[in-house]
Formats: C-alpha cells, sequence, structure tokens
C-alpha cells in the first residue's frame, strides 16, 4: 500500500475542497449512494453523509447548524415520491428546504448553500451529477467570497 | 458523562478494497485519542469469525460498553456487528457501523489521500454519535401467520407449497390465467430430461392438496400499505367484474421471473424466415413428431448462435446462465429425434457449469460440432437470391478460418431479462440493480432478502437462474419467512420518536404530522403533553422538525447525534 500524504491543513477551511454535508434515507437514496461507489463513479471525498429513515426528519435548524459550522453546503438525497412512511413526504421535505433557507439567510448565509433532488435507490448517476455541480457551484461561491 | 464511555473502534481492510485506497492505520492513529476511545484496531476482514471473535475479547477485557466498526454500507453488516457487540454484552443499539467502502474508497480511487481524510472525518463522527446512544431494547410486534407469494412460476409454486408445510397460510397470486411459469410451457427439460408440463403439473396437484393456500389466477397486487409482520395486500382478481380483494400477511414472496431476450428485427438476420429464438426453437422440438420440421420441410441442418442479448457491452451485460445449458440439451433432444441431423453451435465461451459439462460432452460424441467465433467479429446470417439460409462465422479453433454454413434453421439463443414490472416495483419499493433484475441485501450472506423488511426475492426475478436455482431460492425464502413469522413476534428495530414531557407546551401541531395516529395527549404531572406509541410509530421522524419547542427526538437519531456527528466530521479537513 502507497504512504498517503496527508495534507498539511490546519485551518477549517483553507486549502480543503468545498464540504458537503448530504442528507440521504436509509432505504431509497442511500442505496443509491452505495450504488455510485460499488459502480467507481467518482466524486470528490469533500462530500459525506449522514442516513436517516425519512427526508421529512430533517431539521431544518441541523442544515443552518452544518453550515454555520463549516460545511460548504448541504445536499439533501431526498424521497421524492418514493417514501415508505409519508405520502406527503415531497411537500414536507420542500417546506424543510425553505424554512432552512430563511435560517440562512439570517445567519447571512447565502440560501444556494442547501441543495435537495429525488435520488432512489438506483440513482447512482444522477448523485453523482448533482454532487459534483454542486461541488462546482460552492467552489464558486467560496472564490466569489475570497474577492 | 461522555468522556466515561469505553468504546472499541475497528477499521476494516476489507482485504484490499478499502486499504488500497484508504490509509486504515492513520486513520486508527488519528482516532484513537478521541474522547471514549479505549481501543482502536484495524483488521483485514472484520467480518471474520476470527475478527469478530478479537473484537468480543476485547469488549470482555476492556469493558467497553460502545461498538464503532467502519467498513462497508451498513446495510450489509449491521446485523453481524449487532450480533457481536450483543454476544459480548453491550447493547446492540449502542453499535455504529461507519461506511467507508461503498461511501469512500470505492468511490475515491482516484483520490488516496482524500479518502484518508475522509474516513478519518466520518469515523470521528460515527464515534460521537455513538457516545450519546442509549441501551435499546427491540420491540416486539405480533406477525400475522399468513404469506403472499406473488408469481407462480416453478419458484412461487414451490415456494407456496413449503410455506404451507411449514404451517403458514398462502395466497398465490398469479397474473396468468395458468399456472406454471416457463416450465409449464415445456417438453423435456434438463438436466433429467423430465417434462416440464409433467413437473409442473405435479406441483400443481400438490398445491391443491393443501386447503392452507389459497390460488389467485388472473389477479395482481394492486397496494400494499401496513407494515412488517403485518401488510395489508390489495389483490385484483382481473373477471368479468373485477374484484378487489384485502388479506393481511406477515411476509412477501416475489417470485415474478424474468423474460426471454427479444432480438431486434434484423439482429442476427432475425426476421428472415428459418431465423428462430431459443423459446421458439424449444416450442419446435417440444412438438416434434417423429422427427424434426419447421413450417413443414424437415430439418437437416441447424445452425446456433450463443449468447445473443447476453454478456453485450453496454446492454445487458450479464452471463444468462441457463442458455448453454439448454441449449447443448435441446441438441441431444434433436439428435435422438434424428441422429443425421447436422448441428453447428457457434459460441463465445460455452458455460456448462458443474454436472452440465457432461451434457456438452454427450453433444458432441452425438455428433455437434463447436465452433468458437471472435467477440469483434460476431457470425452472420443472410439468405441468399436463391433462398438459402446461410450463416458465416470465423472459427478461432481452426486459426480464424471463415466459414459458410448452409442450414435450415438459425437459432439465436436468446438470454434472460427482467420482466417489465414497473407497477410492482413502485409498489414493493424493492430495488433493482442496473441488470432491472430485483436486488438482494446480500448476495452471500441474505440472498433472498431486500430492504424491504418481509419482502423476500425468489426465482429468476432476481437475476438468471434455471430452474433448479430457481427452486432452492423459493424455499430460502420459505426458510426465511418461517423465520420471521413462526415464532408469532418480530423484533423491531426501537428507533421510535420519543417527546421530551418537560419541553412540550402541548400545542398539538405533531399530532397532525404523524399519519399512523401513534401521537397522543396524556396528562403527566398535571399538564397536558404529547406522548409517542412505540408500538404505532414507524420511525420515519416526520414529526420530529414540526414541533416548535424540539420536544422531539427519534431514538439513533437524536438531535445531539446529529448536530455532534456533524461537529465531528469537521474536524478532519478533506484535502
Ligand atoms: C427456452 C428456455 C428453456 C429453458 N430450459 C430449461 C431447462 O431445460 N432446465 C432448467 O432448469 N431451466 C430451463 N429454463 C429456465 C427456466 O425457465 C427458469 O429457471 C424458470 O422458469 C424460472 O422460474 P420462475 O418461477 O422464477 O419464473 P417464471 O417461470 O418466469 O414464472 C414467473 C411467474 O410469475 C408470474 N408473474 C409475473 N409478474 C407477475 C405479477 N406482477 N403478478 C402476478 N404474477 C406475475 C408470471 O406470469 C409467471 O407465471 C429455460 C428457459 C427458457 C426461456
Ligand atoms: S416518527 Fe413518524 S410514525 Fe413516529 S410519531 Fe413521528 S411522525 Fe409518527
Ligand atoms: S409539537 Fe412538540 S410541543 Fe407540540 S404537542 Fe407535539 S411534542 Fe408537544
Amino acid at each position: 500500500m502507497s504512504a498517503v500524504a496527508v495534507a498539511d491543513v490546519h485551518e477549517k477551511q483553507a486549502g480543503s475542497v468545498p464540504r458537503i454535508l448530504v442528507f440521504s434515507t436509509n432505504n431509497i437514496s442511500d442505496p443509491g449512494i452505495d450504488l455510485a461507489g460499488s459502480q467507481h463513479m467518482h466524486y470528490s471525498p469533500g462530500v459525506e453523509v449522514i442516513s436517516l429513515p425519512c427526508t421529512s426528519g430533517i431539521k431544518p435548524s441541523w442544515i443552518a447548524h452544518a453550515i454555520d459550522q463549516g460545511f460548504d453546503g448541504v445536499f439533501i438525497a431526498s424521497d421524492g415520491d418514493e417514501c415508505a412512511y409519508l405520502p406527503d413526504c415531497a411537500k414536507r421535505a420542500s417546506g424543510i428546504v425553505s424554512q432552512a433557507q430563511v435560517l440562512l439567510q439570517a445567519q447571512g448565509h447565502d440560501p444556494q448553500r442547501v441543495k435537495m433532488a429525488a435520488i432512489c435507490s438506483v440513482c447512482a448517476e444522477p448523485f453523482t451529477k448533482h454532487v459534483q455541480q454542486f461541488s462546482a457551484t460552492l467552489a464558486g461561491l467560496r472564490e466569489a467570497a475570497t474577492k | 458523562m461522555t468522556d466515561e464511555r469505553r468504546i472499541g473502534v475497528y477499521i476494516c481492510h476489507c482485504g484490499g478494497n478499502i486499504s488500497d485506497y484508504v490509509d486504515v492505520k492513520r486513520v486508527v492513529e488519528a482516532v484513537q485519542g478521541e474522547p471514549g476511545v479505549i481501543v482502536a484496531r484495524d483488521t483485514i476482514f472484520a467480518c471474520a469469525d476470527a475478527s469478530q471473535q478479537e473484537m468480543e475479547e476485547d469488549i470482555v477485557k476492556h469493558h467497553l460498553d460502545g461498538l464503532v466498526v467502519a467498513s462497508c454500507s451498513p446495510k450489509l453488516h449491521t446485523l453481524t456487528f449487532r450480533g457481536v457487540a450483543r454476544r459480548a454484552g453491550i447493547n446492540p443499539y449502542q453499535y455504529t457501523q461507519v461506511n467507508i467502502r461503498e461511501q469512500d474508497s470505492w468511490t475515491h480511487t482516484d483520490n488516496p489521500a482524500g479518502a484518508t481524510h475522509k474516513a478519518i472525518s466520518l469515523v470521528k463522527s460515527g464515534i460521537a454519535r455513538t457516545r450519546l446512544t442509549e441501551p435499546l431494547e427491540p420491540l416486539v410486534v405480533e406477525t400475522t401467520q399468513r404469506a403472499l407469494v406473488i408469481g407462480a412460476g416453478i419458484a412461487g409454486l414451490r415456494a407456496a407449497i413449503g410455506l404451507a408445510d411449514v404451517g403458514l397460510e398462502v395466497f398465490l397470486v398469479e397474473r396468468e390465467r395458468e399456472l406454471g411459469g416457463w416450465v409449464g410451457r415445456f417438453g423435456a427439460i434438463y438436466p433429467h430430461g423430465r417434462n416440464g408440463r409433467d413437473l409442473i403439473a405435479s406441483l400443481v396437484d400438490e398445491v391443491r392438496k393443501r386447503s392452507s393456500i389459497t390460488v389467485f389466477t388472473n389477479a395482481e397486487l394492486m397496494a400494499k400499505s401496513g407494515s412488517f409482520g403485518n401488510y395489508v395486500a390489495a389483490i385484483r382478481i382481473n373477471t368479468d367484474l373485477p374484484e378487489l380483494i384485502h388479506v393481511e400477511v406477515g411476509s412477501i414472496i416475489v417470485a415474478t421471473g424474468f423474460d426471454s431476450y427479444q432480438p431486434e428485427a434484423g439482429e442476427y438476420g432475425y426476421g428472415i424466415d428459418g431465423v428462430v429464438t431459443l423459446p421458439e426453437f424449444k416450442a419446435l422440438v417440444d412438438g416434434a413428431n417423429g422427427s424434426l420440421t419447421y413450417h413443414g420441410r424437415p430439418v437437416r441442418t441447424i445452425a446456433y448462435i450463443y449468447c445473443v442479448g447476453s454478456r453485450q457491452p453496454g446492454a445487458n451485460e450479464y452471463c444468462s446462465r441457463y442458455c448453454c445449458a439448454a441449449t447443448t440439451h435441446a441438441a441431444l433432444e434433436v439428435a435422438a429425434l434424428d441422429g443425421q441431423v447436422h448441428q453447428y453451435h457457434l459460441y463465445r465461451d460455452i458455460r456448462t457449469y458443474g454436472k452440465y459439462e457432461l451434457m456438452y460432452t454427450e453433444s458432441r460424441k452425438r455428433g455437434s460440432v463447436y465452433m468458437k467465433f471472435p467477440e469483434d467479429a460476431p457470425p452472420e446470417v443472410s439468405r441468399d437470391a436463391a433462398g438459402r439460409l446461410t450463416v458465416t462465422t470465423r472459427d478461432l479453433l481452426t486459426e480464424g478460418q471463415e466459414l459458410a454454413i448452409p442450414t435450415d434453421l438459425v437459432v439465436l439463443v436468446t438470454g434472460m431479462v427482467p420482466r417489465k414490472n414497473e407497477e410492482l416495483m413502485s409498489l414493493l419499493k424493492v430495488p433493482v440493480g442496473t441488470d432491472g433484475f430485483f436486488n438482494e441485501i446480500h448476495p452471500k450472506l441474505r440472498p433472498v432478502e431486500t430492504v424491504v423488511d418481509g419482502v423476500l426475492i425468489a426465482g429468476a426475478c432476481q437475476g438468471p437462474k434455471n430452474s433448479a436455482e430457481s427452486v432452492a431460492s423459493g424455499l430460502a425464502a420459505v426458510t426465511q419467512s418461517a423465520a420471521i413469522l413462526k415464532k408469532g413476534v418480530a423484533e423491531l428495530d426501537p428507533l421510535v420518536a420519543t417527546v421530551d414531557a418537560d419541553a412540550c407546551t402541548w400545542c398539538d401541531k405533531c399530532i397532525g404530522a404523524c399519519p399512523y395516529s401513534a401521537i397522543e395527549q396524556v396528562e403527566v404531572g398535571g399538564r397536558q403533553v404529547a406522548t409517542i406509541s412505540p408500538a404505532t410509530c414507524k420511525g420515519c421522524g416526520g414529526c420530529v422538525p414540526v414541533c416548535p419547542e424540539d420536544a422531539i427526538d427519534l431514538r439513533g437519531y437524536t438531535d445531539a447525534q446529529i448536530r455532534a456527528a456533524i461537529d465531528s466530521m469537521l474536524e478532519e479537513p478533506v484535502a
């Protein structure tokens, strides 16, 4: 095994890739994200996942907390219409995103830092594309902030 | 309080699946100083018996009260390591699995340094969550002693009989008018040459003998509600006056089978008179009366082209498993009808695995000639001006010599494809793989279970299988159903929502958020507050963000745990 060089990054964000927190769901979107890995699709290692039972269980304050603490963005890999628990899950989820955006704005963060897309258990490629694009958007936001 | 925890952390190499990209030793070093971590080690295969044993010894020796394993997806081994915890005396719900394979090493094969940082971040986050775990007891629900089998091919029929014989009541739902699926339409089938129709007739006879099996033909599942151990299935019976009935079942076995690959017009000459698929050829051989004829003309020569619709880069990439054996078997049937028929087999590889190899050997003894064509130069089929059907191929076994074979019949050895069943798929929510067949949780360890608790898959709906393999998986699904249902009770994860009565102000917002009516108003210490019934709560967490007082927590995903997980991830920079 090759020795892995450990970058000397001390400051929370300096030199690091955009950090994205993904909220997935145990039965629908997390298997889709697993599938992306099984097929060796690549996205940035700045993308990290916390899986929950259902998208409707995400607290808007968690999204705001994540961004306040240093994540560049939060991506919600939602159940969409496939939720096995709540028939109105998609509607609830968009309500959660709107509330999170209000919190972000109040904290002085760009509401674009939260993004949502429905990801199913075989959506390996769509997931990869979404987070790649989101990484690029967030890198752009960083650049704009340093100007 | 959190510093008093005693946690063991194990980072898995997964052979090299993880350690080829993640510096596992470096991850161990990075997390061993985390608060509460008493033991941190790497392990080559965390799931191996010897490794599990070592963890159990550590747990006992160091009086551990929390366990973290960073390895593959939690879908694969959460139960394995909860078992380790339980056996060594830790509450199984104080175990956390961290996914550093599917969601790390495998997806960052292009960036080992990044993958290592991410692994550290994820493991720290898992440790933080584990520090905040509480011991929990599984919920016990009574289960319905009945099973639903969807699809009455050989797999579904055999499963229904098995379920009845272990004492479960069975509803068998078949979309077609006839029971039996593909096998019910066949004459002699391999390996023993038994007649498929007879085989199915004897199974149907066994089904009829068992009063605990109710068969619905021309029927389909229309809706599924309820939860693990207690599903309600709505079945529509399509007669002149369609009827909708509801049955309560504890488990559901999906045995909906496969379709045969249908070649495009022009694919290997498909559409030209004399070019047939394997099922069409099978019907011809089964129906032969004394000698093989096609459209009334005697068949003197047959050319088989293998792997049509299977092993195609960018399309159906899998091997269909049954077709090499079914074709060599059909060739033997033809030889038995008339030993003078010339049979040419144009193949890429012959995969008559296991005992089926004997059929291949036998067919060669009986005169079948095998020719290997190059993958990039498949055979071509044409009918010339004089009306002669000809297959042109190169034979790698005779130095790539080009051969033109005049023939009476060309058999396209067509593979298996997933059956179109979109409605059923969206109803059951069982994930399918990229190949379109239903996905099991783990091909070796949990081969008939799906991510939907109590919904099992059997037969060729899971992937290409011959009838023996289909029956074997049908019986595996019987065992699994019996394991779930025969105890009369099933254990469910106690990861349900709870209300902090001190914080609740009885605003009643959560009541409307729960479609399962799990939330009720109660009086506690003279105050009206909400309470959640653990047996009714499905653990979705839908009520959690609704509460204006932050009084509701979902066990296993509490506010404190999620915040701690987020904060700990950020401790490690990811470059
Ligand atoms: C040409 C050919 C030759 C073969 N020869 C052999 C051989 O010699 N030996 C051998 O071992 N194997 C052979 N096989 C393979 C064999 O046919 C399969 O292994 C077997 O049929 C698989 O059984 P099954 O029950 O899983 O699926 P199927 O036979 O496909 O049965 C599935 C059943 O489910 C029903 N169904 C589907 N969807 C629904 C729904 N939504 N609701 C209700 N019902 C539904 C279907 O109508 C069908 O009755 C051959 C296959 C072919 C195509
Ligand atoms: S977690 Fe879901 S099922 Fe449980 S009480 Fe809340 S809304 Fe109802
Ligand atoms: S929403 Fe919160 S405060 Fe209101 S009744 Fe439910 S638990 Fe109590």
